[in-house]
């Protein structure tokens, strides 16, 4: 049985979202529940195999489709990271999944039904891109995850619309230039399977077509993880998203693409050729460029969620310059700040989701006296912030570590200073969200939703928001099991030389 | 030898777990600051209990975590760190009754999260006292700065949020300079473990590299030890309650300043590397005219507590320049200083709080004749200011001496006319409060008095000037400050003399 769990990972929550809309018609809430209980078994099954993979020490588990061997086939390879995230984005898509249902409750059967299928169908998109062993799925599984997002951004009220549809065009135009670098890959290679490719690739890495293909590649998936400049999509679209399930778009949407950028250069690849290796320098410079400007638009909003959208450009930095660094600790930085950044954006945006259901307020100077209303709330954003600064145990303090570690190590000592600086531009745009939250004067909010009671929320989106507020720091703590135990594991060859 | 024991870890967390009780118990005040008082009791028997093994020359030590894949989460009791453990928590249950007395007698607001955050600050002096790497430290070192976020911003007005942003700006950019810092060390020298007498040496990277690393390192310290020109936050700090002052801004937060410098020269860098590299002299120039201006600033402040606090900026240069002179005698006195100035200047804020809460004055020139409604408070209160300006058989006198003989050893006897100086200057601002509150009358004659005598203020007051005046006499009395110290400068200094004698 155990040998089947690969496929559970993505089949069980394709086939739920596909037979959401019927269950939905028999009865409202049934669709939702099937959902949420497929993401919960996918969950699983992603824990099943990282187990297999972490006890058979680092070694990869494969899967064939129809068992059809590859190179013909499509094969599923789960090693230790693409485990660890395949694990990371089915947990934090199934608290949003149970988080977001108090806003989509009172609809018809129709809104809940197509709003937990597009949500199961993003599950998939990435759980399918993250796990895949072959080019061209992959770019299946990005379409899957795209379309469904354009989908959520597109529920979220009137201004969603235009958000999602230019979200929908500038996508559509990463997705269609990762094809057109696979193109170019398949006419060099004849292959899709990527360990395949990899191998025959080392013949043609002086090839101009191969720079053409990784340059593809790059601007691609840029787009997609709204790597500056090219995020401007991003900030309209997490702002306008539905707030159920901006936690999870604003969380893994933006780290998936990464996580593919990560398995091209670094493990098929491999970032001592040229080509990589000038692709890289690009991807650190706009990665600084990101960070700097990033966080100083961030400190020029007033709505949350446009301000967390800013901030996301500048981790998405930090994660495009640990890759460029080039080396091991740039390069279990960038993974472990993907973990990391994940749960502090997702616990943000789920707080700020929270004020808008009872409230409907997003206006950052507009949240006095939050701590007595949504105490557990507030100490999540707490952490989360703290977390974003880099303020020890908490996890975000790690992933700069390592960053840290691997801007010295690399003697790129412009990295360190631009980290610093970084570090307290987040110290200045969150103290400023803290101050309100704990000190002003209580702002007289209306409530859309009342809500009497001591937790200010309904259950279901209180447990969320703590685990996610207590996950990062356990998260924190456990950071060297993760970098030990997981990245250390399946660490590119590059660095293993 | 060293003894695996997980003491440390309790003494840090028994605050820890206080600081939740305290935000559990909120209705109940009396429950509230019981756990409090229970947490400090047993912070304090925790420590002390370490003590006599330290003495022996053992170390407690214990990892409870990896923080990276290199670096432990590990405390370990060095004398050095003794010195500031045992002090800070034997101030700590004072100031905890202290504190009761003043919040109830001003009936201040927000009480609960005043004394969780109390707590949470506790634990982190702990963990800094006795962390056993750089990381460790560092971690300890911004949980103090953020616990102690919230009770700078005790009043919620504009002024002390004004006050709260200026010190984080001057914290968190030192923070991280600080981390930037020790990623370098760990860099050059593949650890971050302090070790008695330095663990980096001139083999390990060009000296440009070490003294931008002695920078970045000393500026985290000197934020938070005040020392001019990054001591912009402290008089402005001052806004908070006044045990915070006196707990946090006279002995927590600026100590563990001092003490970050301490270890720094004396367990990362090593007197003899820093006297190859020559640029602690910066850092003595800067704590030298720190001394001098701070205590010609402090004559001209009406405003009790910032006299108070301009004092502590000048005191605490004492400590960072006794570092500098990197003698043993010097280092030692910094370690006695850093215990002296502590018991005085608590004192001083206590008695400072005290007037407050009863006469609600703030003001040095509205204090006519209180001597006479106040006698004990004032009684002590001089006898600290008589210490402060370094009269011997006071606590004060001890240390300036092994400070001034270190500036002797060390070859700069101009530092020792520095320190005769500040003396003249300290009794100049302090000793007029005194003829003040004793030989004035008030022209108005209504001096309003505000609520009962308070013993759970008065008590922790008349404890302290007792500890002040019995470590004058019989400076090595129970907990040994005297041994511990010397103990942690000879380990520092094992194998130099300070270069001149």
């Amino acid at each position: 049985m155990t040998q089947h769990t690969p496929v559970l990972i993505v089949l069980l929550p394709v086939s739920a979202a596909l037979l959401c809309m019927l269950f939905s018609r028999i009865q409202k809430n049934l669709g939702s529940w099937i959902v949420i209980a497929s993401i919960f078994g996918a969950f699983l099954s992603a824990v099943n195999v990282l187990q297999q993979v972490l006890a058979q020490g680092g070694q990869a588990v494969h899967y064939w489709m129809g068992n059809w061997q590859p190179p013909l086939g499509i094969e599923f390879v789960i090693d230790p990271l693409s485990g660890m995230l395949a694990v990371l984005a089915t947990f934090i898509s199934l608290l949003v999944s149970i988080y977001s249902r108090p806003f989509i409750k009172d609809e018809d059967w129709l809104h809940i039904g197509g709003y937990y299928t597009l949500f199961g169908l993003m599950t998939v998109g990435m759980c399918g891109m993250i796990i895949t062993g072959d080019v061209f799925n992959l770019y299946v599984f990005l379409e899957v995850m795209s379309l469904s997002g354009y989908g959520l951004i597109a529920l979220g009220g009137k201004k969603s619309m235009l958000a999602a549809f230019r979200y929908l065009l500038i996508g559509t135009i990463g997705a269609s230039l990762y094809l057109l670098g696979i193109g170019y890959m398949y006419s060099m290679t004849g292959t899709l399977n990527m360990a395949d490719m990899a191998v025959r690739a080392a013949a043609h890495l002086h090839s101009p077509l191969f720079a053409l293909a990784v340059g593809c590649f790059i601007i691609g998936f840029g787009i997609k993880m709204a790597l500056f400049p090219l995020h401007g999509w991003q900030p309209d679209a997490y702002t306008y998203a539905h707030p159920g399930a901006a936690g999870f778009i604003a969380g893994i949407m933006s780290k998936v693409p990464a996580y593919a950028m990560i398995r091209f250069l670094f493990y098929m690849f491999g970032v001592d050729n040229p080509v990589v290796s000038s692709a890289l320098d690009v991807l650190g410079v706009l990665g600084v460029a990101g960070i700097l400007i990033g966080s100083i638009m961030a400190l020029a909003q007033f709505d949350f969620r446009r301000m967390l959208a800013y901030s996301s450009v500048a981790q998405i930095g930090y994660i495009a310059i640990g890759l460029a660094m080039g080396n091991m600790y740039g390069f279990i930085g960038a993974v472990l700040h993907i973990v990391n950044h994940a749960f502090m954006k997702c616990a943000l945006f789920l707080v700020i989701g929270g004020i808008q259901y009872r409230f409907g307020e997003v206006n950052l100077y507009r949240l006095g006296g939050m701590n007595k209303k949504m105490a557990i709330s507030s100490i999540t954003v707490t952490f989360a912030a703290l977390s974003m600064i880099g303020i020890p145990p908490t996890a975000g303090f790690f992933s700069k570590w390592y960053l840290l570690l691997g801007a010295y190590t690399g003697a790129q000592y412009f990295y360190i200073a631009v980290l610093v600086i970084s570090s307290l531009l987040n110290a200045i745009y969150f103290f400023r969200i803290l101050e309100q939250m704990f000190i002003q004067r209580e702002a007289s909010l209306t409530e859309v939703h009342k809500h009497k009671g001591k937790l200010g929320l309904p259950v279901e989106m209180v447990i969320p928001i703590l685990i996610t507020g207590v996950g990062i720091v356990v998260l924190g703590f456990y950071s060297v099991d993760i970098v030990t135990g997981i990245i250390k594991l399946g660490l590119p060859e590059v660095f293993l030389r | 030898m060293t003894i695996l024991d997980c003491r440390p870890f309790l003494a840090v967390g028994v605050s820890f777990l206080a600081a939740i009780l305290i935000a559990f118990s909120r209705r109940y005040p009396n429950v509230r600051e019981s756990w409090s008082v229970i947490a400090s009791f047993i912070k304090c028997g925790i420590i002390l209990s370490m003590v006599p093994a330290v003495l022996d020359g053992n170390y407690y030590e214990w990892t409870l975590c990896q923080l990276t894949d290199t670096v432990g989460f590990t405390l370990r009791t060095d004398p050095a760190g003794m010195v500031f453990a045992v002090l800070a928590s034997i101030l700590w249950v004072l100031i905890n009754f202290y504190s009761i007395g003043y919040m109830r007698c001003n009936k201040e607001k927000e009480q609960t999260g005043y004394f969780a955050a109390f707590a949470i600050c506790m634990s982190a002096v702990m963990g800094i006292a006795m962390a056993e790497n750089l990381l460790t430290f560092f971690l300890f070192y911004e949980m103090l700065t953020l616990a102690s976020y919230p009770l700078v911003l005790h009043k919620r007005n504009e002024e002390a949020l004004m006050a709260s942003r200026k010190y984080l700006i001057y914290t968190l950019i030192s923070g991280q300079l600080f981390l930037a810092g020790i990623v370098i060390v760990y860099c050059i020298s593949g650890t971050m473990s302090f070790n008695a007498g330095g663990f980096l040496n001139t083999s390990m990277a060009p000296k440009w590299v070490l003294e931008v690393c002695f920078a970045l390192l000393i500026l985290a310290g000197s934020v938070k030890a005040a020392v001019m020109p990054l001591h912009g936050w402290l008089p402005a700090a001052m806004i908070a309650p006044t045990p915070v002052s006196a707990l946090l801004h006279a002995v927590a937060v600026v100590k563990t300043g001092v003490f970050c410098v301490l270890r720094v020269i004396g367990f990362v860098f090593g007197p003899k590397l820093l006297a190859e590299l020559g640029i602690v002299d910066v850092l003595a120039w800067a704590a030298a005219i720190s001394i001098i201006v701070s205590s010609l600033i402090a004559l001209r402040q009406d405003h009790l507590k910032r006299r108070l606090a301009f004092s502590t900026v000048g005191q605490l240069s004492y400590i960072v320049l006794g570092a500098a002179l990197l003698t043993p005698l010097s280092i030692k006195g910094a370690y006695l200083h850093l215990v002296a100035h502590a018991v005085m200047k608590i004192t001083l804020f206590m008695c400072a709080g005290l007037i407050i809460a009863r006469t609600h004055r703030n003001n040095i020139s509205e204090l006519y004749g209180i001597g006479k409604k106040l006698p004990i408070t004032m009684a002590c209160f001089t006898i600290a200011s008589l210490g402060v300006a370094g009269m011997p058989f006071l606590v004060g006198f001890v240390s300036k001496w092994n400070l001034a003989l270190g500036a002797l050893q060390a070859g700069k006897p101009l530092y020792v006319l520095v320190w005769v100086a500040s003396a003249l200057l300290a009794a100049a601002y302090l000793m007029p409060v005194c003829q003040m509150v004793y030989f004035r009358r008030d022209p108005q004659e209504h001096l309003r008095e505000y609520g009962e005598v308070s013993y759970r203020m008065l008590i922790p007051i008349c404890i302290t000037t007792a500890m002040a005046i019995v470590l004058g006499v019989m400076p090595n009395i129970y907990p040994h400050f005297y041994q511990l110290a010397t103990m942690a400068a000879d380990a520092i200094c094992v194998g130099w003399n300070g270069g001149w004698l």
